[in-house]
This record gives C-alpha cells, structure tokens and sequence, in this order.
C-alpha cells in the first residue's frame, strides 16, 4: 500500500467519524443531564437541511453552521417540551422526533434539490493544506477540527467546570438536585439544546462538507450510531473518541470494499458481497454494546436518571 | 427576653387539595435552643419546614427571622439566611465524591482545593470523619448523614432543621450525633429537631412543639414530660396495647432457613452470608438491623423473587422450599411483603382489584384457563377492604389514590387473607399513622395465634420489641444469633446494629436516655 | 404563567379516547397553517390527504390493503410497549419475514401448490421472530439496551435483502433489475372480492385485533404484560417472569411484522425487490401509540395512518408536495398524542405566575 494510499484513508475515516463524533458528544451531555433523546437522526437531518438553505441563501458556509446549530436546537426544542414539560415517554418522543426531522427536512428540501452551495475553503494555507503529507494534519474542513476541540472542551466542561458538575448531578439523581435548589428542568433543556446543536452541526457535515448539495435523508441512520457509541464509551468523552474512529473505519471500509480495494491481493475478502461490508457498522454496534453490557458496567457508569421522567414531589 | 426569637413563625397554614396540611401553627425558636417538634406521620411536620427551608410557601402566617417578617422565596434564600437543613432521606448523588457533592450544597463556587480546606476544618472542629474523595456509594448510611451535616455547618447556620436524622442511625451513632447538635447549641445556633422518637427528645431537646393533624396541640417541657404524655399529645389518646391472647404456646418449627448465602446483585448492592434462623408456628421473629445491611435481600431470597442456588436452605414444615419460584413458593403458604409499597408490594396505576390479582390469582382461585375472572378478585379486594377498613372507593380504586396507611393495610390485608403458613414483612408500619400501625400490628399478632410464622423484619427497634417474641440483628448480610425479646440487652442490640461499621472510638457505653425504650 | 399538573384520582376514560381523536385534528389543523405559510394550498393538502381516501370509494381497496400491514405489526408493538419492552426494528422484522416466505416460495418452485403459502407464511412470522430473537437474547443473557439492536438490526436486514434480491435469488428473466422472480399466480394470497386488491391479509388484519382484546384484557399472560411494563418488581413480586415476559414481547413482535412482510409479499407486491421496506415498520409504531396501545385502538389508528398514506399520493399530484409529507403528519400525530398522554392521569391547570405558589403536585404529608 502506497502512503499516498494511507494518507488518502486516513482522511476518509476522518471525515467520516466527524458527523458522528459531533453527534456523539452532543448525546453524551444529554444523556448526561438524564435525557435519553433517541431523535439524534432527526436533529441531523434538519441541521442538515437548516445548514445547506442558510448556507445557499448567505452564501457563507459559516452562517450555514449556525444554521445547522441552530435548526438542531429547535428541533430538539420539541422534544424537550415534550418530555420536560408534559412528561411523555423520552424514547417515544425521540423516535417521534426522528419520523419528524426526516419528513420536515424533505420538505424544506424539496425547493433546495439540486443546488450547489459554496463550501467552507481551507482554514491553513494552501502550501499545508494541499501538501500530500502535510494535509494529514491541515487539510480539513473546519468542521473537523471543531469537533475535534470539542472533544477536550466537554471533558473539561463536565469534570472541571461549575455547571458541568450540576449538569453531572441533574443526572445522577434529579430529586436530589430539586431538593438542593437546582432548576432540573432548566439545566435539563441547555443539555438537550447543546445535544440538538451539535447533532445538526453533524448533520451539516453532510451536506455542507461531504457533497454540496442535499439529498433526502442522506444522513443514513449515522444518527443511531452516535447513539450507540455514547452506550459504547460508558458515558466518557475519550472513549466516546476511540469509537467513532473505530466505526470510522468500519464504514471506511465498505467503500474500500466497493473499490475493489481488496482485489487481487486479498481476493477471499474482495469476494464477500459488499453488502456484507456495508451492514459492518451496524453489526458491529450490536457486537460492542454487547460486550460493554457482558462486561456488567454499563448499570454503573450510566447516568442514574436516564430515561426517566421527573416529576418534583413534595 | 431582650433579643427576638431566631425564628418566630404564627398562623402558618398551608392547604394541599383535600388536606389541610398545617392549621394556624405558632411557636418561636430562641437562639441556641433545640426545639423538637414532634408528631406522627402525616401531622405536618416535614410541610412546617419545607415553608422554613423555602421549598413551599404558605397560604397564610408570617415568619419572622430575629424579630423581621421575611417570606423565604427558595432554599437559596434560606441558606442566605443562616438556615441549613439536613433532610432525612439524603440529597446525594452516588455515584459522585463527598467533596463534589458538597460543592453542589454551596451556593457560591468556591475552587475545589478552598472547599476541602473548609471541609477539613468543619470536620476537625465538630469531631466528624469523612474522607472527601470517597464515592458516596461506598459510604455507610451513618456517613453520608455526615456528608449533610458537613455541607449545612459550612454555611455556618443560625439555625439548623435536621430532618428525622436518628431513623437510619445505630445507637452508637445517635450518641455521636447529638454530641455535634449539642456543641453547635452551646455555640449559638438555633436546631429544629423533627422526630417522633420521644425518648431521644427528653435526651436531647429543650422545647418540644407537638403537632397533630395539622395543627399545634402544646409545645411543652420534655424534660418535665414523661414519654408516655407527650405520647398521649402526639396520637390524642390513650396507647393501646396489643392484645395477645393468654397462653401462648409455639409450636414446631415451621420456617428453617440455614447457610442462606446471596451474591450482590449489582455494585450497590448487599450480599447475604450464611444466614440461618427458625421460625416456630405462632412465632413472631424479628430482624432488626440499620437500614442497608440486607434486609431488602433477604426479603427477596425467601419470597423467591432472587432465585436460591442451594437446594435445602429454605425450608417450611421440613419441606425445601427453595428451588420453588416466587409463585410455586406462594402457593406452597409462604407470603410476603417487601418494604416498598409502590411498585414492589403493588401496582400504583392499578386498580385494588387487580392489585389482588398480583399476590392473590392463584390461592384464591382467580384463575382458570389461562384467563383471570375479574369477578372473583373484585369479590376478594372488597373483602380485603372491609376486613381491615382501608379507607378507598372500593375495589375499583387506584392504589396509588389511597394514603400510605391504607395502602399499606390492604397489602398486608391481601396477604394475611390468603392464611399463610410463613408471613415474611418488611417494615409494615414505614410511614404509617399511628392507628393504622396498631392494626397492623394486631393482625400480626392475631395470624401468627392461628399458627403460622411469621418474620418481621423493621429498622424500628421499638416495634420489634413491642412485638416480636425473637429478635436477630442483620448487618452487612449476616444475622446474629436469635435470642428471645423478653431477656434482650438493648445494648448488645445496638452493638451487633453497628457491627463492623462501629466507630471503634465510640462510646461503648450507651447512655441510660438514650438506650431507654418506653 | 405556568402549567400546574393535578394528579387524578383515577385515570380519564373520556381523556383516553378523546385525545387521539383530537391530535388527528390538532395535525390536521397545523398541517393546514404550516402549509399555507409555505406557500402550499394547505386546505387542499389537508382534504387531500385526510378525506379524500374516505369519500373517495374507489381509494377504500388502497386505504385497506395500505392499514392490513400497519394493524398487525402495530399489534406486535403494543404489547411489547405495554411491557416497557422498544422494539423499534420492527422494519427489519418485517423485511426478513417477506424474505423467509420468499425464499420457501424459491425453493418449493413454481409450479408447487396452493398449500405451500401455509409453510410461506409461517416462515414469514417464524422469520420475524427469530430476527426479533437475536435482540431478545442480547437483553435476557447480556441486558444489552433493545432499543439500539432492533434498530441496528434493521439495518443489517436491508443488507441482507440487497444480498438475496441481486445476488441468490435474482430473477434471471428479469431485466437485471434486483428483484426476485414474481410468485407464480397459485402462490398468491386469495382475493377476497373480485376485481380488487383486498386480499385475505386484510381479512386477517381485521380478525387478529380482537383476539389480541382477548388475550389483553382478559388472560393472565396480559396481566403479566401490563404488570411487567407498569412496575417490574411489582411483576416479580407476584411470581412473574421477567425474562419470559422479554421473550414473549419482542418474539410476539417480530411475529407479528414477519406475518405483515409475508402477507404482504404474497398478497400485494407478488415479489421482494429493493424498495420492499416502504416504513411500515415505523409508521406502526405511530399507529401503535395512537391507539393507546389498545388492540382495537390499533385497528383504527390502523385506518387512518392507511388514509394519510393514500392520501398523501393523492397530494403529491394535486398540490405536488412530496412524498415525506405524509411523515410530518403521522409525526405530529405521535407528537399531539405523547404530549396529551398526560391529560389521562393528571388535571392540567394554567395558572398566572405568582411566587407565592411554589410547588406542583399534591403533597401527602
């Protein structure tokens, strides 16, 4: 395999980890307030559309960004209404909002099909970004090294911070943090909103990044992955890391599969059909949340609240 | 008196919908007193200081704070005042440190490595232990109370509301407890002691407020009171006595349990070692122990519902009964009732009549054919009700729409009915009025008089002494060796409570007030 | 202002039944002003995609063939969420049912008889169950979370289906399009009026409600289930299996779906190819909650999730809009009926913003 060959790779996995990496940290906070919000699909999918229509009507990929954030939050806004305020079923609701996100953003989509918008232009300049090796490290979107920030900035923000330790203690045990004098319900809207926001800059990568234009539901189920790689990394930002690389890879893998990647050097795997590669992703997810669960942790490191409602009592 | 009163509350009245919670309740607090305010379940008193503490406001009354009216809008605002309470089931959060989780008591941020310092200093001040970055889970019930404690006294309260806080406490810990609220009095600081324990108050307080049903019936003198007359105050009316009828006689062996050993189930949770006791027909057996020592486990290991790995170690009437499921067990006579009513012992969005259905289908003949005759269990919920006069519409009722008592006497109602032959209860009278508890415990008395045995297993010592004929103490998934109520050391009792959790530098000598049961 | 909840003595019966019936309304009223604000005729959207398949009697054949999938899977999925028990692959059950009936369909030829579409379809619901297995067992032996599964699952059935329909099981007269062969005319479903498509699938779609009544509200098994999503110790407090009870819910679920992909292969498509999985998997779940997870219930939100599919084809060409919108409603459906859920079991009160008044729910002190 030629280094160019590996270099190319490495920035496809890249690429393809970004969405649900995003996704994934975005989750993470949710669930860490005790929010279980399964419309992660949804939310991509209008941050997705929200980001491609302000992108084409401002023609800066930026304001497309903010676009993407916040066409997530809001969808996720319905959710939170919903679970927080009236107290309805949280998987429900998320699948509710998932049906949502997909028919909305298709709509809204119709009237943008077939458009092109501008993309973001690289952030280093051409000699690092273009360079064969050197785009290794600078020749990306924005969008990844923004989710690449936000990876420490959520540990931190969780582990160090004032409200990463409220946030924590909302989750843990809602009554509890009632009774101290913490708004649960506040506290619990900021991380759905952050969790909507991130999931629709996720969402956007798709459209925005890795083709300019808008397809309907193009995100592709990436949003149930994310849900699975919060399960997968027990609730930790690191970890969460290492299995979006690793599901990356897995889906790196299927259009390696597809190009014939195997080919005459490792003929016995060219020769599995491609649907076999591409199912990959979703096998495996099922493979590691098993393993998490066997291992016996993941009643541990869970958020104690997770999924359930909150009602303050007397 | 030359200064106002710390807290000065008069015509306090808070209305929930059909329950007048608190009527026109006035009483002051002075400065460096302990006042107590007493009353049974449900007489108002966690509403009276839930208003204090900000949580809930009145409908009508004002509070004066040292002599100025105030209107407390939230918790913030009280801690603001000086007033730090400490409730009596903990807000904590497990799975995070004792430090973490007492910077979530302060209202200002203060750097973590500040707090520990300030911790520290409380701590060596106050004589408390507590090692900050402990995870809470792996703490005793006794030290997470400390964890409060700690978090109220760093906001240096005028006034300190403790919850309740003895009901989850060995003896031992009692005694260490009302050493700190002593020296915290001496130094000023007003306490609002909630209990309902009457010889801990003559112990420990100057002043008590005695509630009932809402309103004030005296606050009085513990020290010139005895037990037995502010109990009089408390329930409004003589004590009854549970009748027992003359001439007991027990007979053979009719639950054996031996070398019954559990694993945990989960990283919280209690694993039972080699447990071994033998329940006599008409025998009431108690097990006392400090809440978290496996008194839930063992509960669930002799229904059935944790399913036995060792083939003899339950046996009734010298028949093994533990490879039997839940079901097969009951239809063998062996009953029972966990501790937590709703959504263990019954279903709370389930109508009474279904609730029958739960325990009940299959000794009562509900069932045939696979399908359930509605018929028979309304027949039998209403049975149920008239029997042991549960206050509810009828079988159709939802059980969460009942009070706790009653609840909890349809529960015991609907396993009593069924006649079995072992009766295993969980802390029967948890959060139960007074005439309910005595009801409850008649019915006890009266099933295990026709022969069965019956295990009663309760934090509240008092109980199992008032009730009980043998008494074993659990802690830390063992159980001591029976020994009958009638020649019971209460001191010994409380040891073998504190078992291996003892502070070693504890009193081992309980003070006669304290160890004094009335 | 803010909103104080009321617990309810006993749930409301007359709130039960007259939610669902209102978010049908509320969606159809939404729908009509968030048209209009797109610049769509949103009254026509709405007669178009709510009433032109009722008064329209030539469209009642497509409302029936479309609702005969839709009741039965929803029928599977109300009992599994009854027991708190989320199987949301239900899509994937269905696809691997259609495959199973498929494949005893290749294998027993084309000239095989009438009675091969027995086996058919009993390979179709064992198919859907044994697919709906594998996140069972995960959740018995591993307590592995089934909400992710199923849905992974699905996933991987569409792989599976793209596998079989362009690889094994190609129709070789076909033209290189990845389908499979259409069954031979004995193997399909009988229809039941002649000169329609309502086939016996319809008929079963019809029946199977009440006996699902039956067995949920009057068997100890429906006992079990409603205890088991109700309170779970509770259930193991009176002698019920947990695991039995996982088992049932996701098998009987996964059945269900299987016997809709069968019925629906041997009765309207007459062959599996790639646009097969069509979100009937999804859409019941809609339909499963908009009749309170109420057999019966299930039968008429059946219908009228059947209608807005009907009447959203009819939309596409009066009003062009596209095909997903018929999602937006059934979303707003679910959304009107989750939000409303609460008007069952508590009284709601809005009441003006005054800090004297702190908490929310009665106290029982």
């Amino acid at each position: 395999m030629s280094p160019e060959f590996i270099i190319a790779s490495i920035v496809t996995i890249i690429g393809l980890t970004t969405p649900i990496l995003l996704a994934g940290l975005g989750e993470l906070v949710t669930e860490k307030s005790g929010v279980l919000n399964l419309g992660v699909e949804g939310m991509m999918l209008m941050g997705a559309i929200c980001g491609f229509a302000a992108t084409a009507f401002t023609f800066n990929p930026w304001l497309g960004v903010i676009g993407a954030a916040a066409g997530g939050a809001l969808s996720s806004m319905l959710f939170a209404i919903l679970v927080l305020q009236l107290n309805s079923n949280q998987v429900a609701t998320g699948l509710a909002l998932s049906i949502f996100g997909t028919g909305l953003s298709s709509l809204i989509g119709q009237s943008f099909t077939g458009r092109i918008v501008p993309q973001f232009g690289s952030i280093f300049p051409d000699v690092l970004a273009k360079d064969p090796i050197w785009k290794l490290l600078f020749g990306y979107s924005p969008l990844v090294y923004f989710a690449l920030i936000m990876v420490p900035l959520t540990a931190w923000f969780l582990k160090s911070t004032r409200a990463g330790l409220i946030l924590r203690a909302v989750g843990e045990n809602d009554h509890s943090a009632h009774s101290i004098g913490y708004s649960v319900t506040g506290v619990r809207y900021a991380a759905i909103a952050f969790g909507g926001a991130m999931a629709g800059i996720g969402g956007a990568y798709f459209s925005m990044v890795i083709t300019p234009m808008w397809a309907e539901r193009m995100t592709a189920g990436r949003g149930w992955i994310a849900l699975a790689l919060v399960v997968f990394a027990g609730w930790r930002t690191g970890r969460l890391l290492a299995g979006a690389y690793f599901f990356g890879f897995l889906m790196w893998l299927e259009l390696f599969a597809k190009a014939n990647g195997f080919g005459n050097t490792m003929p016995f795997l060219q020769a599995i059909p491609s649907q076999f590669w591409a199912a990959m992703p979703y096998i495996m997810t099922v493979v590691a949340l098993t393993l998490i669960s066997s291992r016996g942790n993941v009643g541990a490191s869970a958020p104690a609240c997770l999924g359930k409602p909150f009602l303050p009592s007397t | 008196m030359q200064t106002p009163p710390r807290l000065d509350l008069s015509g306090i009245t808070k209305r929930f919908p059909g329950v007048l919670a608190n009527d026109q309740v006035s009483f002051a607090v002075q400065p460096g007193e302990i006042h107590a305010l007493l009353g049974e379940n449900g007489a108002g008193k966690s509403t009276l200081v839930k208003m204090i503490y900000g949580i809930m406001q009145p409908d009508a009354g004002e509070i004066r704070w040292n002599g100025e009216r105030i209107t407390i809008q939230n918790p913030k605002a009280a801690r603001k005042l000086g007033i730090g309470m400490v409730f009596q089931h903990f807000s904590l959060f497990e799975a995070m440190t004792v430090l973490e989780n007492i910077a979530l008591g302060m209202d200002a941020n203060i750097p973590a490595r500040d707090l520990e310092a300030k911790i520290v200093a409380v701590m060596q001040q106050y004589g408390l232990k507590l090692e900050p970055h402990r995870i809470v889970s792996t703490l005793s019930v006794g030290e997470r109370q400390r964890i409060e404690i700690v978090r109220a006294l760093l906001l240096k309260p005028n006034l300190l509301i403790m919850d309740e806080p003895t009901s989850v406490l060995t003896p031992q810990e009692v005694e260490q407890l009302f050493v700190v609220l002593r020296q915290l009095a001496s130094e000023g600081c007003s306490i609002l002691y909630i209990s309902h324990k009457l010889h801990e108050i003559k112990a420990l307080c100057h002043t008590a407020t005695i509630l009932r049903g809402g309103k004030l019936v005296d606050t009085c003198d513990p020290a010139v009171e005895t037990s037995r007359s502010m109990a009089e105050k408390m329930i409004g009316g003589s004590l009854k006595d549970i009748q027992r009828g003359e001439g007991r006689a027990l007979g053979t062996a009719k639950l054996t349990v031996q070398s019954l050993s559990v694993a945990k189930d989960g990283p919280f949770g209690i694993a039972l070692k080699d447990i071994g006791f033998s329940v006599k027909a008409g025998e009431i057996f108690g097990i006392a122990g400090v809440a978290g020592n496996g008194q839930n486990a063992l509960l669930l290991a002799l229904s059935g519902e944790t399913p036995s790995t060792s083939p003899e170690a339950i046996q009734i009437d010298g028949t093994s009964v533990a490879p039997l499921t839940a079901k097969q067990r009951r239809l063998a006579g062996m009953a029972s009732v966990p501790e937590e009513r709703n959504g263990h012992a019954a279903v709370p969005d389930f109508s009474l009549s279904d609730n029958a259905i739960l325990t009940a289908r299959d000794r009562m003949g509900m069932v045939s054919g696979g399908m359930v005759n509605a018929h028979s269990a309304r027949t039998y919920a209403g049975e149920v009700i008239a029997a042991f006069s549960v206050k509810a519409t009828g079988p159709a009722a939802m059980a969460d729409s009942l009070s706790g008592g009653n609840l909890q006497k349809f529960i015991m109602g609907r396993e009593i009915m069924q006649k079995p032959q072992v009766l295993v209860v969980s802390q029967p009278t948890w959060g139960v009025d007074a005439g309910a508890a005595a009801a409850i415990h008649q019915a006890l008395v009266d099933l295990a008089a026709t022969g069965s045995a019956i295990v009663v297993i309760s934090q509240d010592l008092d109980e199992l002494l008032s009730l009980c004929d043998t008494l074993a103490v659990i802690n830390e998934g063992r159980l001591s060796k029976p020994m009958p109520v009638a020649g019971a050391n209460i001191e010994e009792i409380g040891l073998l409570m504190g078992g291996v959790h003892g502070d070693p530098n504890a009193p081992t000598h309980i003070s006669a007030e304290v160890a004094h049961a009335y | 202002m803010r909103i104080k909840l009321e617990k309810r003595p006993a749930p409301s019966t007359f709130m039960l039944i007259a939610t669902p019936i209102a978010s049908v309304l509320l969606t159809m009223l939404i729908g009509m002003l968030v048209f209009d604000a797109i610049g769509i005729d949103g009254q026509r959207a709405v007669v178009d995609i709510f009433l032109t398949p009722i008064l329209a009697s030539y469209k009642w054949q497509d409302v029936a063939v479309k609702a005969a999938p839709l009741i039965i899977i929803a029928l599977g999925l109300s009992i599994g969420n009854r027991a708190q028990i989320w199987n949301i692959g239900a899509e994937g059950q269905y696809v691997i049912g259609a495959l199973c009936a498929a494949g005893v369909g290749i294998a027993a030829g084309p000239d095989a008889p009438a009675i091969t579409l027995i086996p058919m379809i009993l390979a179709g619901i064992i198919g859907g169950a044994a697919w709906a297995a594998i996140p069972a067992l995960l959740k018995i032996r591993w307590d592995v979370n089934e909400n992710l599964t199923t849905l992974m699952l699905t996933y991987v059935s569409f792989q599976v289906l793209g596998y079989l329909v362009g690889g094994p099981w190609k129709d070789t007269n076909g033209r290189n399009f990845p389908a499979t062969a259409p069954l031979p005319e004995q193997l399909t479903l009988p229809i039941l009026f002649q000169g329609s498509t309502v086939h016996l699938g319809v008929a079963i779609a019809l029946i199977l409600p009440f006996i699902f009544w039956l067995i949920m509200s009057k068997s100890v098994f429906g006992f079990q289930i409603r205890v088991v999503g109700s309170a779970p110790h509770a259930a193991r407090h009176g002698g019920f299996d947990a695991k039995q009870t996982i088992w049932a819910a996701l098998l009987i679920g996964g059945g269900m779906a299987g016997l809709a992909g069968a019925l629906e292969f041997t009765g309207s498509l007459k062959a599996v190819n790639l646009g097969f999985p069509s979100g009937y998997g999804f859409t019941a779940i809609i339909v499963a909650f908009l009749g309170r997870l109420n057999p019966i219930g299930c039968l008429i939100a059946g219908i009228v999730l059947a209608i807005t599919y009907v009447g959203g084809q009819v939309a596409q060409t009066t009003v062009h809009i596209p095909n997903s919108t018929a999602g937006i409603f059934q979303a707003m459906m679910l959304f009107f009926i989750l939000a409303s859920d609460i008007l069952i079991r508590y009284r709601v009160r809005f009441i003006p913003t005054k800090p004297a008044i702190a908490d929310k729910k009665e106290a029982r002190v």
